[in-house]
């Protein structure tokens, strides 16, 4: 069976939604690139969770609303779209930015959470750890960055007609809007992770090039009792990459974490 | 028509090699590449040469903004415009450009050139632009809020200037308890102000609103844009309602005269030639950060595949008009050609440009001041009086 797609209204901004599977929620938020597409990975913890994928507002199929001007901002939407979805004891995975909401999320509010993950997360700045500048990149050269195995760098699909052009440029222009300065992160955040109180998984790849795996320990010691996982040969993207992986030490954690 | 000589103050001593190794002169070219000695030479000689306008009988001399490369050594533009103040007597000065939303306090812009207004006794002319896309990673300025923070330091300039203060200012990105300008600009109600652009029609919509008026410039474009930018300001303000007169429009465009075409031609080839590779260059990442352009004009670009990064030579940029170049009959029928065919009021010259030299410089500056703008200036009184 197929996953769903809908739309749905909240805060007064219209979201596309993937979603499959049973069991507990798991809400996943994605990064820089959007959530056009459902990936492998999905496919795979959808056989153990009811997988939830919207895309963010300003990203790809979701609108951009006037109120829209920070990570935090997304952080409380999240929070109203958690709540307009009636969940609770969700198990919260994001990626790179999507990594910086959840975590951004979580110091708010953990009360309906029940576990956090979050992939090689933007959102903090450790000192002298110079980051990649993916504005600077020619998209060859992203690809070639976002990848530790540069076949699948090649093997990744170009935008192939105007509107998927459309929505690499609206996922860039947000990006930019959200990330720009100060670099994709925010110097007050570090200040209140240590409020995250479910437990929380920390993955990252040894040779992530855009967000460097030396960030992984820096949010491991700012979360309390948080567990961290280095993933050999892989770039910024380890679900991607190693979507089996991945997927087998999520729900690895999530089972151990949620009993 | 009014003449004026445009400066970009490049550092003309930059080691034309530095492409083996770097992508751009700008914001990655290490700045070891640049000597003090020589750059401190290059300061004084480009002055001189402003100075030397003024002595000339151009109407005006123009510096502009950019951040971190060797294509223009004029960061803060507001320092020659001081150094000119004082050295010349008669040529309005303009800064074209500060790039408003660099700005963290747009006062300091209101200030700035409410002095120079002040110091040369209303010989000044502001110039707002959005700078070009380079600057926003020298600044680290968000792109993405580029055309919002335009607006709003634009409309704090303003009421800085024609307001009595203090007054308070409550925006989005800017915000004061306390705007109350001294030095109040010389010039009543404000200095005239100029828009510089590469052709967008969302700027030519604003800038020609009955409110504004305000004159744009069209800068370094083939000749069959700039003839349609300025059929665009004209239609634009029809549509509201009234004739834009020359004053609101203006041309700025690389120039060289010499004895002949055929010396020209050979005496200008190896410096625009390095004025359009070496100093321009950059690739489309740094020219075009997301946000700077709408979604929609950025679909263009991608679309055209556009020309940026590829190698020009002078015949390619002559051949669209982006560059004069010739015998002073062929500059003076060429500009008087384009003149009467698009109109414009405001005629802003690049007289040194890329590797340009001195000797080199100074010749086409008295060719042009000597034996093009006065028969311009003839031509126009003509047609004025055939017209009254």
């Amino acid at each position: 069976m197929a996953h769903t797609e809908t739309t749905e209204t909240v805060t007064g901004c219209k979201i596309r939604i993937m979603r499959k599977g049973q069991g507990e929620p798991l809400l996943f938020l994605h990064g820089a690139s959007g959530a056009g597409r459902w990936l492998p990975f999905m496919e795979m913890l959808s056989e153990k969770y009811d997988v939830i994928v919207p895309e963010h507002p300003g990203f790809g199929g979701s609108d951009t609303p006037e109120w829209l001007d920070t990570v935090g901002d997304l952080a409380f939407f999240y929070l109203d779209v958690i709540e307009h979805l009636g969940l609770d004891g969700v198990h919260l995975v994001g990626t790179s930015i999507g990594g910086w909401i959840a975590a951004e999320l979580a110091t708010r509010s953990c009360q309906k959470l029940k576990s956090l993950t979050l992939v090689a997360p933007a959102g903090i700045h450790v000192k002298g750890v110079k980051k990649g500048d993916m504005f600077m990149w020619s998209p060859e050269e992203l690809a070639q960055n976002l990848y530790h195995n540069q076949e699948i760098a090649r093997a990744m699909p170009q935008p192939a007609s105007e509107e998927e052009l459309m929505v690499v440029l609206k996922n860039r222009l947000m990006t930019a809007k959200l990330g720009w300065q100060p670099r994709m992160h925010n110097p007050h955040l570090r200040k209140w992770l240590h409020r995250v109180d479910v437990p929380t998984l920390i993955v990252w790849g040894d040779d992530d090039k855009l967000l460097p795996a030396e960030y992984g320990p820096a949010y491991r010691d700012l979360i309390p009792g948080s567990e961290l996982e280095i993933i050999p040969a892989c770039g910024h993207l380890p679900h991607v990459e190693h979507a089996e992986r991945f997927a087998a030490r999520v729900s690895g954690f999530i089972e151990g974490a949620a009993r | 028509m009014k003449f004026y000589m445009m400066h970009l103050m490049p550092y003309a001593d930059l080691d034309l090699d530095y492409d083996q190794k770097y992508n751009s002169a700008w914001i990655t070219l290490p700045n070891s590449y640049y000597d003090p000695k020589k750059g401190a030479k290059l300061y004084n000689r480009y002055l001189d040469e402003l100075e030397y306008a003024d002595q000339l009988g151009f109407d005006g001399v123009c510096v502009n903004e950019h951040h971190q490369n060797a294509y223009g050594l004029m960061p803060q533009p507001g320092v020659m415009a001081g150094a000119l103040a004082r050295r010349t007597r008669k040529v309005k000065i303009a800064i074209l450009g500060r790039a408003l939303p660099l700005l963290n306090n747009p006062v300091t812009v209101a200030e700035e050139f409410a002095m120079v207004d002040n110091i040369t006794e209303g010989r000044f002319i502001a110039g707002f632009v959005r700078g070009i896309g380079a600057e926003y990673h020298a600044w680290s300025s968000n792109p993405a809020d580029s055309h919002d923070r335009f607006h709003e330091a634009h409309d704090l300039i303003l009421r800085a200037w024609t307001e009595t203060g203090p007054f308070t200012f409550e925006g989005k990105h800017y915000q004061f308890e306390y705007v109350n300008l001294w030095p109040r600009p010389y010039q009543s109600p404000r200095p005239p102000i100029w828009i510089p652009s590469q052709g967008s029609s969302e700027t030519i919509e604003w800038a020609s609103h009955p409110d504004r008026r305000y004159t744009y410039l069209q800068t370094f474009t083939p000749v069959a844009m700039l003839a349609k930018y300025m059929r665009m300001y004209r239609d634009m303000a029809a549509e509201h309602g009234y004739e834009a007169t020359e004053d609101q429009l203006g041309w700025s465009v690389p120039l060289y005269v010499a004895e002949t075409d055929e010396i020209a031609r050979r005496e200008a080839k190896p410096h625009i030639e390095n004025f359009l590779n070496k100093f321009l260059r950059m690739p489309k990442e740094m020219l075009l950060p997301p946000g700077y352009l709408s979604l929609k004009s950025m679909m263009g670009v991608m679309k055209a595949k556009s020309s940026i990064g590829s190698k020009q030579t002078i015949d390619d940029v002559i051949e669209k008009g982006m560059f004069i170049c010739g015998s002073p009959e062929t500059v003076r029928q060429r500009l008087a050609a384009y003149k009467s065919e698009i109109g414009f009021g405001h005629l802003l010259t690049l007289l040194q440009f890329g590797t340009l030299p001195a000797e080199l410089t100074r010749k086409n500056m008295e060719l042009y001041a000597n034996e093009v703008m006065p028969w311009l200036r003839a031509e126009g009184a003509k047609s004025r009086q055939a017209a009254e």
